[in-house]
């Protein structure tokens, strides 16, 4: 017993105390700040990076960078119609504990070819398997079609994303992903994360994360709605008030 | 040009959200309606969220019929006490409403409940004026006795009676209370200011002159559009003024437009219009019920309750 333990020491002692990767993954954005303006358009970002290496490149292997990005979770119902005397009404419902309000995959190369099935179970790193944590279906024996349907909506708003060539590889060194953020953004913080791959194995991964905030006027109305709600309340009714008279008003004077 | 919306999170087209407040601001001017019934389902199908697009459809409504309602008042065609009255039955049935709206949201129903609401009052609302007004046009054609002014049906036999001058009538409080209760449930339920149900209750059951229904329509709206603006705001926080400034500034210049237009239209043609423009939203609303879906899943934002 002692001696197995000693053994499983001695094995993976010098694991933890050497440099554990010949390869590392070192990367910036263009940006880690987004404000969300009256203006806001959606957003280009663009991910850059380096592989560092302390000795010479493996070869043979083949290398992949998968580059994801992760909106806020929140919950969500999914509910699915079905014909009741006639007409469509909303019958069962599943519901999702925590699915990303955003989730995007850029990777160098198909993912069946970069992407061990294994790592991806465990880093969660496609769609489906991102999403992976139900409340639980309740009154459904089989949710798989409401988690689909769940995919198949976002992925029709442009919310989830999956872009198989949008990580470029330069000299097998240098590497750059870019995204375009979509317009309906909600504020929050995006968990980006890098990962190098070398034939579907996990060789190192870098986690930063991109700020979405609501600035200026949008800023100040959001906070004020949530913070003041009566106040808010009484300027959206001045200024309906307001607006509803003054055209009263200047149309009175252009028929006079 | 796009605009980011604070309160619902998505960014759309300014112009669009421009040309539909103008479209309702039309009607709205046209018909005495808050044009709530178009604003609310069209909000939905440019991708606001739900419960933004009612509360802020809200919003624009107070905006559209405090310009209406000036309008009219420059030309005597309110009733002010006929409002209040109808006034105090709706604030009593909205706040009845946001009960039902709010236990059917939790279970997940709401949307059927709309639909259903809007297919069958609209629908039979839309089929007797489109069948009243054209039996009125065929006997003003003919030259015929027009129908009596004043019929005196059982609505004349109840206590608490009331002079309204504006209207000519000496009436109970009691129907248009409830007229007013029922505008009321219904509104909230439907999120909309309720006109186009209280239009016609105005006519047919009250009996009051074509004349003053609008204006005294678009009085009753304006005070519970603006309450019920208050509500979502408190209640929910989800009245967006971005997307209603936007939709406000479209509307007024509708109305303005609108009540022009009408001043100039006869009564039956404006009420054949309306009856029109409502069985073609009921319609609509109605195949969406018998057909098949699309998409038969649908994503609601929050826990399963």
């Amino acid at each position: 017993m002692m001696r197995a333990l000693i053994l499983l020491l001695a094995l993976t002692l010098p694991a933890l105390a050497l440099p554990a990767r010949a390869e590392e993954v070192v990367a910036g954005l263009s940006q880690d700040n987004i404000g969300i303006t009256a203006s806001f358009n959606g957003s280009e970002i663009l991910i850059y990076g380096a592989i560092k290496r302390f000795e010479p490149e493996p070869d043979s292997n083949r290398m992949g960078i998968i580059v994801t990005l992760e909106g806020p979770a929140g919950a969500v119902t999914i509910r699915r119609k079905s014909r009741e005397m006639g007409i469509w009404v909303n019958t069962d419902s599943v519901g999702v504990a925590a699915a990303p309000s955003y989730y995007a995959v850029a990777s160098s190369a198909p993912l069946s070819e970069i992407l061990d099935p294994n790592v991806d179970v465990s880093q969660r790193i496609s769609i489906p398997l991102a999403m992976r944590s139900f409340a639980g279906p309740i009154e459904v024996s089989d949710a798989r079609p409401f988690t689909e349907a769940l995919l198949r909506i976002r992925e029709k708003e442009g919310l989830y994303h999956l872009d198989e060539s949008a990580v470029t590889i330069l000299e097998n060194t240098l590497f750059r992903a870019d995204f375009d953020l979509p317009a309906n953004l909600i504020e929050g913080d995006y968990k980006t994360r890098i990962f190098l791959l070398r034939d579907g194995q996990l060789v190192d991964q870098y986690r930063t994360a991109i700020y979405v905030r609501k600035v200026g006027l949008e800023r100040w109305l959001y906070t004020l709605s949530r913070d003041h709600a009566a106040v808010y309340g009484a300027l959206s009714l001045a200024i309906a008030v307001f607006a509803g008279w003054a055209a009263a008003a200047v149309f009175r004077l252009i028929r006079n | 040009m796009q605009i980011y919306l604070p309160i619902a999170e998505v960014s759309v087209s300014a112009y669009l959200l421009l040309g539909l407040g103008t479209l309702v601001g039309l009607l709205s001017g046209l018909f005495g309606v808050g044009g709530g019934f178009l604003i609310t389902p069209l909000l939905f199908f440019i991708g606001i969220p739900p419960t933004v697009a009612v509360a802020t459809g809200a919003n624009q409504v107070v905006a559209s019929s405090v310009s209406g309602v000036l309008a009219q008042f420059k030309r005597k065609a309110v009733d002010v006490p006929m409002g209040i009255v109808l006034l105090i039955g709706g604030l009593i049935g909205s706040g009845m409403g946001i009960w039902v709206f709010n236990l059917l949201t939790r279970l997940g129903q709401i949307d059927l409940a709309v639909q259903l609401a809007y297919v069958v009052f609209l629908g039979s609302i839309g089929l007797l004026m489109l069948q009243e007004s054209l039996r009125a046009m065929r006997r003003a054609k003919r030259g015929g006795k027009r129908a009596k002014r004043h019929q005196h049906m059982w609505v004349h036999k109840l206590p608490l009676k009331i002079k309204f001058r504006a209207s000519g009538l000496y009436i109970s409080v009691i129907p248009p209370m409830l007229v007013g209760v029922v505008v009321g449930i219904l509104a909230a339920i439907m999120g909309v200011g309720g006109g186009f149900i209280m239009v016609p209750a105005m006519i047919y059951l009250l009996g009051m002159p074509t004349k003053v229904v609008i204006g005294t329509s678009l009085f009753q709206i304006l005070f519970v559009s603006a309450f019920t603006t208050m509500m979502h705001a408190i209640t929910n926080q989800s009245v967006d003024v971005m997307l209603a400034l936007l939709l406000i500034v479209g509307g007024v210049i509708g109305a303005q437009i609108g009540s022009r237009l009408g001043a100039r239209l006869k009564a039956e043609q404006l009420r054949i219009l309306l009856a029109l423009l409502v069985i073609l939203v009921a319609g609509k609303l109605g195949l969406d019920l018998l057909l098949r879906p699309s998409e038969l899943f649908s994503l609601f934002p929050g826990a399963l309750k």
